[in-house]
């Protein structure tokens, strides 16, 4: 009975933390609103095929932006574009966040063998850049021996690796590829090639070499269930393509080609046509070349800290915020579980601490968000970000409070018995306020640390201060400038939390 | 009449070794007892004993009407709410105070009231406040247990036990952490409740104490009571070699 209670006084605390989650969750349900085409693509992941906008960063302008766009016109529906991390576009579809999957998707046996896809609406192959003084490298097999760079999970970097005999370095982001090209990191970049007109091409210390390497097509990912919908964006599709909006969107981005002009269809065309000039292209050059002088460095550093402020910082601090409410609550009942509960319970407790732990974040965030639909549990992304940030926090904290509850004398529990009060009375009256002084410091630090772990939910579509930053930097070409001013950011935000402890420990310590 | 205080063949061990052994007496009602003995005989866990901190393997304990039983293999009927009832009539005064020192000495003294007895706050407030003021902390109500002196600590102590209007007070060497010009004030509190008919089970080595007020000596050894009675006999005229002995080396 005593234990019963001490478990109920811990689920007390809890329970407004939960309620509060459920809220978010419907308040989250009830906005999705169906009949828009909702497709799903990563923002972060650049020119030419989506990127905020460097007039308005807070607009995703690109290729494929129009592509939809034209496409949804057709098909008598709105454009909804859903932010969500590349790697995770697939998985993403299939957990039904979107209907459509549109991001530079290759369409490869594999991919097909967990989704569907459209007919294609853009081929290409892919492109070898070089320091402009190379003479060396023309083609794939100069590259024994040498340094190569490429985009994670790619094409080029299959057939990088199919070629072998290089030392290949596999980056998330396509500038830092190139930077490191121009730098003399690397001796080659092989990257798709509408990447390289707009991200290498501009730079004048690179240049192409040779032809574009191998072929291949994007295609839009459709759920394998639903063809009903797959039939009507091939025709929409179909549609574009023969009425010329196609051609005509890629021509104002800059990349029609040679392939594309091939599978609609349009003989006569030789591959690996040059790129045309296009307004679009020439724009986004001359914002990644061109040197600011300090008042635009400065009115863009202004831009910067707005977006941040606007899109970024809330939901990191809501996201944490409420990851740690959860965490301190749950903490504190597996603490008292480990400690006074009878065996299967108390063991339990330990596994959960061990468990949670000893596996990564990431896959803890991947396994709720994407797996548990599986199962019929479907959580939004801000709602599963607070759930994994604080599942994982939890046993952390579980540990912090056990550490800070053996710290009190047993005096005291035997005082409080003494007095004829249950367990559960005196752990909730005498032993955890003096615990919780105690942990004061590290649940403090863990908070911080949690603050800045909080970026990593960009994997589960939320995005934060750091997706904001990654969205930024790839938009200006500008990783430091972005990079300090978000680092200052987390830096005053996580002060007040600190200070507020710092209080918290003094005011509390007065009655000691 | 019934003892108040009924403890039969108690026995205690801490794994091989043996802490009582077969321990039996009585206490009446109002009286006053002291167990003395040498240091590691089993007084402290003889007292803890009484409600229920420490728990014998076996043997009865009866308080009032609340009997704690256990059979040998440790095991009782309805443990806890014995366990609970026992506490409730019972009162513990430790050598360390024990105070709570997140809580004002007032706050202290109230918490049990309020939690255990559902007594509303306003009345357990000015009922604490009645016995903090009986042990001269009439000006110590708001104070942090660590702003008082060791005596003064253990003064609170006594009041935070009282307000739980217990039927025996329970003090496991009440002055042995006290520099020794603040043990006369706690001792004074112990025989003023012995005045208005407490009944009080003591652990102490303060022999002059035992001999001035003590209705009853108990005398422990190597976990055996070796001899039992009123001060006047076991003082003057100890009939076993070890009270004796370690008489000697206190008075």
């Amino acid at each position: 009975m005593k234990k019963i209670r001490s478990a109920l006084d811990s689920l007390q605390l809890l329970f407004p933390a939960l309620s509060l989650l459920i809220f978010l969750q419907a308040v989250v349900s009830a906005q999705q609103v169906r009949p828009d085409l909702r497709w799903g693509g990563d923002a972060e992941g650049g020119a030419p095929y989506l990127m905020p906008d460097p007039q308005n960063p807070r607009q995703i302008i690109g290729f494929e932006i129009d592509l939809m766009e034209a496409l949804a016109g057709r098909m008598g529906r709105r454009s909804v574009f859903v932010q969500n991390q590349w790697d995770g576009l697939i998985p993403g579809l299939q957990r039904g966040n979107y209907d459509l999957a549109v991001n530079g998707l290759e369409i490869t046996p594999d991919r097909r063998e967990q989704v569907a896809f459209s007919i294609p609406y853009y081929a290409c192959g892919e492109q070898l850049s070089v320091r402009v003084e190379e003479k060396s490298i023309s083609r794939l097999a100069d590259l024994k021996g040498k340094v190569v760079g490429t985009l994670k999970y790619s094409l080029a970097q299959r057939i990088l690796e199919r070629e072998g005999g290089m030392e290949i370095r596999s980056y998330e982001n396509q500038n830092n590829a190139y930077d490191d090209l121009a730098i003399g990191r690397l001796s080659a970049v092989l990257m798709d090639w509408p990447i390289a007109v707009y991200y290498s091409q501009p730079n004048p210390k690179l240049k192409f070499t040779g032809p574009s390497i191998e072929y291949m097509e994007y295609g839009i990912a459709v759920r394998k269930d639903d063809a009903e919908l797959l039939r009507q964006v091939n025709q929409g599709l179909t549609e574009l393509i023969n009425s010329g909006d196609l051609r005509r969107i890629y021509e104002k981005w800059g990349i029609w080609n040679g392939e594309t002009e091939k599978i609609f269809s349009m003989p006569g065309a030789a591959p690996g046509a040059s790129p045309q000039r296009s307004e679009a292209l020439e724009r986004f050059a001359s914002t990644i070349t061109k040197q600011l002088t300090w008042n635009e460095r400065l009115r863009r550093y202004a831009g910067y800290l707005r977006l941040m402020l606007v899109q970024g910082a809330p939901m990191t601090l809501l996201i944490s915020v409420l990851g740690m409410a959860l965490a301190i609550a749950l903490g504190l009942l597996l603490a008292l579980t480990n400690l006074y509960a009878p065996q299967p319970f108390a063991w339990l407790a330990r596994a959960y601490v061990e468990l949670f732990r000893g596996t990564p974040l990431l896959i803890q965030l991947y396994l709720i968000f994407y797996g548990l639909p599986n199962i019929g549990i479907k959580l939004s992304p801000l709602v599963a970000a607070i759930i994994g940030l604080g599942l994982n926090y939890a046993a952390y904290e579980a540990e912090n409070y056990r550490a800070g509850i053996q710290a009190i004398p047993r005096g005291q529990m035997e005082a409080a018995l003494s007095l004829g009060m249950t367990r559960g009375q005196s752990l909730r009256h005498v032993i955890v306020p003096q615990a919780m002084r105690l942990v004061i410091p590290p649940v403090t630090n863990d908070f911080i640390a949690l603050f800045k772990d909080s970026s990593i939910v960009s994997v589960i579509t939320m995005v934060e201060l750091t997706k904001v930053y990654g969205q930024l930097a790839s938009t200006y070409y500008d990783y430091i400038g972005a990079g300090l001013i978000a680092a200052a950011i987390y830096f005053l935000m996580g002060l007040p939390f600190v200070r507020l402890a710092r209080w918290a420990e003094t005011r509390m310590a007065t009655s000691h | 009449m019934n003892p108040l205080i009924s403890v039969s063949n108690i026995e205690k061990r801490f794994g091989e070794a043996s802490a009582l052994r077969g321990i039996s007496f009585d206490v009446e009602v109002s009286e006053l007892t002291v167990i003395i003995g040498p240091s590691g005989c089993g007084k402290s866990t003889l007292l803890r004993c009484l409600n229920g901190l420490e728990l014998f393997d076996s043997g009865r304990v009866r308080i009032g009407d609340v009997t704690l039983e256990l059979d040998a293999s440790g095991h009782g009927r309805n443990l806890n709410a014995s366990l609970r009832q026992l506490r409730e009539e019972v009162g513990m005064v430790f050598q360390s105070f024990n105070l709570f020192p997140h809580l004002t000495v007032l706050e202290n003294a109230v918490l049990a009231p309020v939690t255990v007895r559902k007594i509303d706050r306003k009345t357990a407030e000015e009922r604490a406040s009645d016995f903090l003021k009986k042990v001269g902390l009439r000006d110590r109500m708001n104070y942090y247990p660590s702003q008082l002196s060791g005596g003064q600590q253990q003064r609170a102590a006594i009041a935070r036990a009282l307000t739980m209007s217990p039927k025996v007070m329970l003090y496991d060497e009440p002055t042995s952490a006290l520099d020794p010009g603040l043990v006369g004030e706690v001792l004074s509190i112990m025989r003023q409740l012995d005045d208005e008919g407490m009944t009080q089970v003591v652990v102490t080595h303060e022999m002059n104490f035992a001999r001035d007020v003590a209705d009853k000596v108990l005398v422990l050894a190597d976990g055996e009571l070796i001899e039992a009675g009123p001060p006047e006999l076991i003082f003057s005229d100890p009939r076993d070699p070890r009270t004796r002995n370690f008489l000697q080396r206190y008075l």
